[in-house]
């Protein structure tokens, strides 16, 4: 068991430095000069040394490299070009909003795809099963760049019942989190459908049913308590869409959390807090992911055997 | 999803193809004539400003008056080339890496799954929107921000396919007669994984036009004054209460064309009988 989960976090661990470089080689990768990029042609040499300099891009990359990460390893991201602030401070003024906006979305997302996942599986080719997964097919083709301005012109503008955007009021999270849960239930449903099947045609379904349980008994007794792995597992994966999905919820919303601070940061070529946003998000989806994982192998002692 | 462990699939599988498959055909004749029809989707028409939907104009006028109908069929071919275009380049991309992967074994094999890892830790297309928002705005680098992120799933794919064909007996007596490695694996292997690829190819294309349409919204994408169903939600936004069909249009557009391409993806799933996508 120690041994395994020495294993796991090993691995996790060269992911996360796979990610930092990455992330480093962004900037790097692209062809041209940032600080062109950053400056316009119309800028002065002097400038542009300065900005060089001060960037340290005058240095050998593997010198860089190295200061980055050991910046990285002190929580030190730099300073914003854009209001000269640390990038810490600014990321963590905008992540409550961000967590919060997932937490809810993941919520709802849960509520509608979980019922309608199971129920689908059990009730396997009747119109229930169809309805549900042809409503999860609409869902899934409508993108949240739409829904978020569908849902704004009939709750906010027409119905008044919401505010269009930001997060003063707490009535403001309703539509942000609808547009990013609705979608994810959408994907969430048929998996959770996928997942409940597979158990449902395990041998000890039969035996529970062959003993004379209810249906009632088989599906949520049996069944979905051996589902419920996998079905974690498939959140902790769909958490990914939701964070990227964030990016542009927020923004459509005007939703003050690390998505539409990536997407200002982009437009402002403010790269310090464009790397830093990147980096936030995707580690905390390796984090998430790996503990699900250890969570898994924890929760099924089956799972141990085939490491 | 359907047909997951057998028993009846959701839905027979003789029917379901005909209005995704009508819906795809229009789609790919407009992006393929776009070029030659009578379009104006830059003439700016200021008496016509935000004009709705009428007889005048089929879908309405934007904010400048452009007419909504001829922004989206050219958008249609965006919308097309973006998408085939970075599902093609993926695809070569992904089997050829999961390919070698697989194929080579060893360190080649650890550094490759790794490097895989490393690409699947960056959620959903948040790497895309970093690297399009800084390689800079266009269709070339979109396409590029795009590619470098989608071959990924087709390496991992490709790359469980080949591990489970490799020690076939065709396999193994080809290496037997002496048939250089790189000519079996294009030859004799990369052939077989064909079926999942594809299922997973037509699932992509309704992913990369979302992607588009997301990274144009976000103005990452497609400049103004070119159309985009992105970039024209994104226009539309601020006129929603006047002018509602500039959102609508565009909008209806890219759920149309990703809803037939998932429909199809399921009904290919269930024909080719790939299990478990």
């Amino acid at each position: 068991m120690v041994g395994l989960l020495i294993s796991r976090l090993g691995a996790a661990l060269v992911v996360v430095l796979g990610v930092c470089t990455l992330v480093f080689l962004l900037i790097h990768l692209v062809p041209g000069d940032p600080v062109e990029a950053m400056l316009g042609e119309s800028a002065q040499p002097a400038d542009r040394e300065a900005l060089r300099a001060a960037l340290g891009l005058d240095r050998p990359l593997i010198e860089q490299y190295r200061d980055y990460l050991s910046r990285l390893v002190r929580l030190d991201f730099g300073l914003s070009f854009q209001d000269r602030r640390p990038v810490a401070t600014i990321l963590a003024e905008r992540l409550p909003a961000t967590l919060e906006l997932a937490l809810a979305a993941l919520a709802l997302s849960l509520l509608l795809a979980l019922p309608l996942g199971v129920l689908a599986a059990r009730y396997q080719g009747s119109r229930l099963d169809r309805g549900a997964m042809g409503v999860s097919l609409v869902g899934i083709s409508i993108p949240n760049f739409w829904l978020g301005p569908l849902l704004i012109l009939v709750f906010s503008l027409w119905l008044g019942w919401t505010p269009v955007s930001g997060r003063e009021d707490p009535a403001s999270l309703i539509l942000p989190a609808l547009t990013l849960g609705t979608g994810m239930a959408a994907i969430l449903a048929r998996m959770v459908r996928a997942s409940v099947l597979e158990v449902l045609g395990e041998d000890f379904v039969r035996t529970a049913r062959a003993k004379g349980l209810g249906e009632g008994r088989v599906l949520w007794g049996h069944a979905l308590r051996n589902a419920w792995l996998p079905i974690l597992t498939l959140i902790g994966l769909q958490l990914g869409g939701l964070l990227g999905g964030a990016v542009i919820t927020e923004t459509v919303f005007a939703w003050p959390g690390i998505g539409s601070l990536l997407v200002e940061a982009i437009q402002s070529r403010d790269y310090p807090v464009v790397q830093a946003c990147v980096l936030l998000v995707s580690l905390s989806y390796v984090l998430v992911n790996t503990l699900t994982d250890l969570v898994y192998t924890w929760a099924d002692p089956r799972i141990r055997w085939h490491v | 999803m359907s047909n997951f462990v057998g028993g009846p699939p959701f839905r027979s599988k003789e029917s379901g193809w005909l209005m995704p498959s009508a819906l795809l055909v229009l789609w790919f004749l407009v992006a393929l004539v776009a070029p030659w029809l009578p379009l104006t989707p830059n003439a700016v028409d200021l008496p016509g400003i935000l004009a709705s939907p009428g007889a005048e104009t089929l879908l309405g006028n934007d904010d400048l008056g452009r007419p909504v109908l001829h922004r989206l069929l050219v958008g249609a071919r965006v919308a097309f080339l973006v998408g085939f275009g970075v599902v093609a380049l993926s695809l070569l991309i992904g089997a050829l890496v999961g390919g070698i992967a697989a194929f080579a074994g060893g360190w080649v094999d650890l550094v490759l799954v790794r490097l895989v890892d490393v690409f699947l830790a960056f959620p959903g297309i948040l790497l895309a929107i970093a690297l399009a928002g800084i390689l800079g705005p266009g269709i070339d680098n979109l396409i590029l921000a795009l590619a470098a992120t989608g071959w990924v799933g087709y390496a991992r794919l490709s790359r469980a396919q080949i591990l489970a064909l490799k020690e076939r007996d065709h396999v193994l007596a080809a290496r037997a007669l002496g048939v250089r490695p790189g000519r079996v694996l294009v030859r004799h292997l990369l052939p077989l994984t064909l079926a999942p690829l594809i299922v997973e190819a037509t699932f992509g294309i309704g992913g990369v036009v979302v992607a588009e349409a997301g990274l144009s919204f976000l103005g990452l994408g497609v400049q103004p004054p070119q159309a985009s169903w992105g970039s024209m939600i994104r226009e539309g936004v601020s006129y929603m209460l006047v002018a509602p069909h500039l959102v609508m249009a565009p909008g209806i557009a890219i759920a149309l064309v990703v809803f037939s391409v998932n429909l199809l993806g399921d009904r290919l799933r269930d024909w080719l009988d790939v299990r478990a996508l």
